[in-house]
């Protein structure tokens, strides 16, 4: 018995390692595979040694719910088409947060709790606080299920993905804050009461619904980042309560990633961080006013290849427009032909492009554009500027010039890629109509710009049909 | 309409309103376009490329009873007189100091708009005719310094000796100012530059020029908001006279460029420190126009004082006439296409756009100038506040004193914490800080293309709460055996499909 409590703490320790390397390997192109693998080792280390303890019974159930969880989760990750990506990873979450709800409620139930024995201070104590774990695990785990939920039906589109404006949500949502703090005080008070954590549960299921859905489609990427910190927090709120460092460690460091993809992806688009975390906060009264721009030049698929084969250097910004259209692959054979002809072709993604972060490097992988001519926003926005033609597949308010120029624009200070810095500009759009953050883009019509108007994979299509 | 070009009258100019290109384009626009004889001669456009053009070539007389006519430099009153009442002019006209040159257009009701008051907008670059000019002149300022300048301006090493870059400061760095840069950069000398505009910092560097810095900030912006420099406070002044005092001394070319619109050019090279400059220096004044930068400039000529050569030239751009003609005439198509949308050689005055409100100093009989004020260019505190607009909730930056409140707070709940906890929760509670600090700095690393895969292996990993859920199976209670299986299932669901959908995410990328 001695010696398989050492061994499982031994095992714990090295799945925790592997998890450390698993993170820092996907820190590079190169050793990414690696670190993933180094994950999944992990975690089989990790499973294997909790099977194997003494105090676990009931193998079979495990294993055949664990059988069952394999076969539904490999046919996720097989089917899912890249664009989708945002959508699994979202559900995905919401599973996380239930397991978490799952384990706090066993973890109070395992307690008996109807007797009121009298403990000694010192294990008063360690009651208190294993409620208050328990308390605060459901709470994260229920807001992050319902959250992922949300956020799921808005990237699939089954939701409207336009914020949600209840009046005085901020106030609703301070209020749900306090009844769950004066719950918890009775809850623990009383030496835990049911009633007091299933009403909590129920707060916390709705204030996670509200907390997504009065954010707007635009903001997901940032949302989603978020919900996976949210789980992380959840997963190590329960080892705590289960004193299982092996938890702790995963949630913190699943936590901690999470919060800090959020506060980049903040950045990016010139959020606050705090107002992220406290939700709601993609909610710009957008007014789209009255301003002639000027007009805007429109041309055809055939002049835009001749102004291609006239470059020299090619710079491709995507946005949501390519996913949406699929247009990745023939954006590819695009490239490859301007490659073939000696034109300097590179990719230029802006950090909140698409509705996950890095969501563009992903389609573009999928494609097989070979990662080292793909940049980011702070690579290459200096050398814009030299660039013979950028073509905009796409995006819109990742390129908008009003975020550096115009003050009272909602998006001002947003650091944008200044794609109008380049001698010629090609922007593919389906139509007039603005993006996301709903503010006009007054690069369609500066000067060096021109659109092609259509869907973005036929009209890749036909540049490459007219080389 | 007619648009007529005539020969430019004053003394030493050698533009024209016209290129044989912009005539074409003029008649595409459904002009009809007749030209002065001998117009173009000094810029080297022959009569014979004018009527090449589909342009008619005419006496003065003629030429001037055009309905529009293109001119590069102010009427004078004579010339004004020799215009058909109604008609209409665009050219440079200084409406500032001319308001005896205004009434007198007015009095024949002529609409006239003048090329200085062109907004400096993006969508009015093309018409500005101040930035093409001051290109050239900015250009043509390096090329007289060089020509007077008795030396290489490149460093050489010969096996005769060594010979030093020549040392070129640039006062001002607008459109000239830059332009002066480059082209000192581009014949190898060392150029430093000074501009009260600390945002042009970037555009000097980019041109291979340092950066002069000063040691005192002005407490407001110091871009006026249309684009152009505005006067500087006392102290600033100060400061800036002492620069150019130490700068002086050392380099070989100075070439100022100062000017702020309406205003006499600032004084900025005074005599003592043109006498402490090395002999053989040379002195460009680009603003000797306006009264000059430096006090001994004098305007058209060169002076030579203290064995330092000042080059006071003021027709710096009609120097390289037949391209200083060229943009001008592209600047003035450009015009002609914005007030003759309709393309038929009519012209209709929209006075609701901008451009053309600002450039119309007179309208029919009415003198409509000054223009109202238009800002084209934001201020540069106002983005910040803007940007606090955003978000609804956005939380102020926590000011020094709370941040240590703050810490201050948790340090004290933390001792609390560690006061009453059992040791057990304290070592828990080590092992979660540590984790969130590891975790801080690795993901940091993470490169951003691979955000989406770091996410959904996180997001797998996460699912390591089923390790909870198995040691709860232990349990005796049913239901809580239930719940811990279905924790379970979807936990593996999470793990599963966390890890294999990053495996075949980074399948994909390759190089």
């Amino acid at each position: 018995m001695e010696n398989y409590t050492g061994l499982i703490s031994a095992a714990y320790i090295v799945a925790a390692l592997l998890f450390i390397f698993s993170l820092s390997g996907l820190g590079k192109q190169e050793t990414a595979e690696r670190g993933n693998s180094y994950g999944m080792l992990g975690m089989a280390i990790a499973l294997l040694a909790t099977i194997a303890d003494p105090r676990v019974s009931n193998v079979l159930v495990i294993f055949v719910a664990m059988g069952i969880g394999t076969v539904i989760g490999l046919r996720l990750a097989n089917k899912v088409e890249m664009t989708g990506m945002p959508e699994l990873v979202a559900i995905l979450h919401s599973c996380v947060g239930l397991a978490a709800v799952l384990v706090g409620y066993n973890s109070y139930f395992e307690v008996d709790h109807g007797l009121s024995i009298v403990l000694s201070d010192e294990r008063q104590i360690a009651a208190n606080i294993h409620l208050i774990e328990v308390f605060i695990g459901v709470f994260i785990g229920a807001v992050t299920f319902t959250g992922s939920i949300v956020a799921f039906g808005k990237l699939r589109g089954l939701i409207k993905s336009s914020a949600l404006m209840l009046p005085h949500r901020h106030k609703l949502n301070l209020i749900a804050v306090i009844v769950v703090l004066v719950l918890m005080v009775n809850f623990v008070g009383n030496g835990g009461a049911d009633n007091a954590l299933y009403l909590m549960t129920l707060i916390a299921l709705v204030f996670g619904l509200h907390l997504v859905a009065s954010i707007g489609g635009a903001d997901m990427p940032v949302v989603v980042s978020m919900l996976n910190s949210y789980s992380g927090w959840a997963a190590a709120a329960a080892g705590f309560m289960l004193n299982n460092d092996l938890l702790i460690v995963t949630g913190a460091l699943v936590g901690s990633s999470g919060a800090i993809l959020s506060y980049i992806m903040c950045k990016a688009m010139n959020r606050s961080f705090v107002s992220v975390i406290a939700g709601g906060f993609g909610t710009n009264v957008v007014v789209d006013r009255d301003i002639d721009y000027g007009e805007h030049v429109e041309v055809n698929a055939d002049a835009v290849a001749g102004i291609l084969l006239n470059a020299k250097s090619v710079v491709i910004t995507p946005g949501f427009g390519m996913a949406v259209a699929q247009a990745q692959y023939p954006v590819y054979k695009m490239t490859q032909a301007l490659k073939a002809k000696g034109i300097d072709v590179r990719f230029a993604i802006h950090p909140v492009a698409g509705r996950l972060p890095g969501h563009m490097n992903v389609l573009l992988a999928e494609a097989k554009v070979p990662y080292d001519i793909v940049f980011g926003m702070d690579d290459i926005n200096d050398q814009l500027a030299d660039i013979d033609v950028v073509l905009v597949i796409g995006a819109n308010d990742t390129v908008n010039p009003a975020a550096a120029e115009d003050p009272t624009s909602p998006i001002a200070g947003m650091p944008v890629l200044e794609v109008w810095k380049a001698k010629q500009v090609v922007v593919l759009k389906r139509s007039m109509n603005p993006g996301y953050a709903g503010v006009q883009n007054p690069l369609f019509f500066k000067e060096n710009t021109q659109m092609l108007f259509g869907d973005a994979k036929d009209s890749v299509e036909k540049i490459c049909a007219a080389f | 309409m007619i648009i007529g070009i005539p020969k430019e009258s004053l003394s030493g100019e050698n533009r024209v309103a016209a290129s044989p290109t912009s005539v074409r384009a003029l008649i595409k626009l459904g002009f009809a376009v007749q030209v002065q004889k001998d117009a173009g001669t000094k810029a080297s456009f022959s009569d014979v490329e004018f009527s090449h053009a589909q342009a008619k070539i005419v006496a003065a007389a003629d030429c001037w009873q055009s309905n529009f006519i293109f001119k590069v430099n102010p009427p004078t009153l004579e010339e004004v007189a020799r215009m058909s009442e109604g008609a209409y002019l665009v050219s440079f006209i200084d409406p500032g100091q001319r308001p005896e040159l205004l009434k007198a257009l007015s009095d024949k009701s002529i609409t006239t708009f003048a090329m200085e008051m062109v907004p400096r907008m993006t969508r009015s670059q093309s018409m500005d005719a101040l930035s093409s000019m001051a290109n050239i002149a900015g250009y043509r300022a390096m090329i007289e310094a060089t020509h007077l300048f008795g030396r290489f301006l490149t460093g050489q090493v010969t096996a005769a000796g060594n010979m030093p870059p020549a040392k070129v400061m640039i006062i001002g760095a607008g459109v000239a100012g830059l332009s002066a840069i480059g082209t000192a950069s581009s014949l190898g000398a060392i150029v430093r530059a000074f501009d009260t505009r600390p945002e042009v910092r970037e555009q000097i560097e980019s041109l291979g020029a340092e950066f002069l810095e000063l040691d005192y900030t002005e407490p407001e912006n110091t871009g006026s908001g249309d684009g152009y420099a505005k006067e500087m406070s006392k102290a600033f002044i100060d400061a800036e006279m002492a620069l150019f005092a130490a700068q002086a001394k050392d380099v070989d070319i100075i070439i100022t460029t100062a000017m702020i619109p309406g205003k006499p050019a600032p004084k900025l090279i005074t005599e003592a420190m043109v006498e402490s400059m090395k002999p053989g220096s040379i002195i460009v004044d680009l603003a000797a126009a306006g009264g000059g930068n430096c006090a001994l400039t004098v305007a058209g000529e060169v002076v030579s004082c203290h064995g330092v050569k000042i080059i006071g030239y003021t027709d710096l751009v009609s120097r390289l006439p037949n391209q200083a003609s060229q943009l001008y005439a592209n600047n003035l198509v450009n015009l002609t296409k914005l007030i003759s949308p309709e393309k038929n050689g009519e012209i209709q005055l929209n006075f609701d756009d901008q451009v053309i409100r600002n450039m119309t100093v007179v309208k029919g009989d009415e003198i409509t100038f000054p223009p109202p004020p238009i800002q084209v260019s934001a201020a540069p505190i106002a983005p910040k506040i803007a940007m606090n607009t955003t978000a609804d909730v956005a939380a102020e930056p926590a000011s020094e004193s709370r941040k240590y409140l703050l810490i201050g707070l948790a340090v004290v709940l933390f001792g609390w914490v560690a006061s009453v906890a059992p040791a057990d929760f304290l070592s828990h509670f080590t092992v979660f800080i540590l984790s969130c600090v590891i975790g801080y700095h690795v993901v940091w690393n993470v490169s951003h293309s691979l955000h989406t895969p770091l996410m959904s292996v996180t997001n797998a990993i996460s699912g390591i709460i089923v390790v909870g859920a198995i040691l709860q199976m232990g349990n005796d209670n049913t239901v809580i055996q239930i719940l811990a299986a279905i924790a379970i299932l979807i936990g593996t669901i999470n793990i599963v499909g966390g890890f294999m959908v990053t495996k075949r995410m980074l399948k994909m990328f390759r190089r």
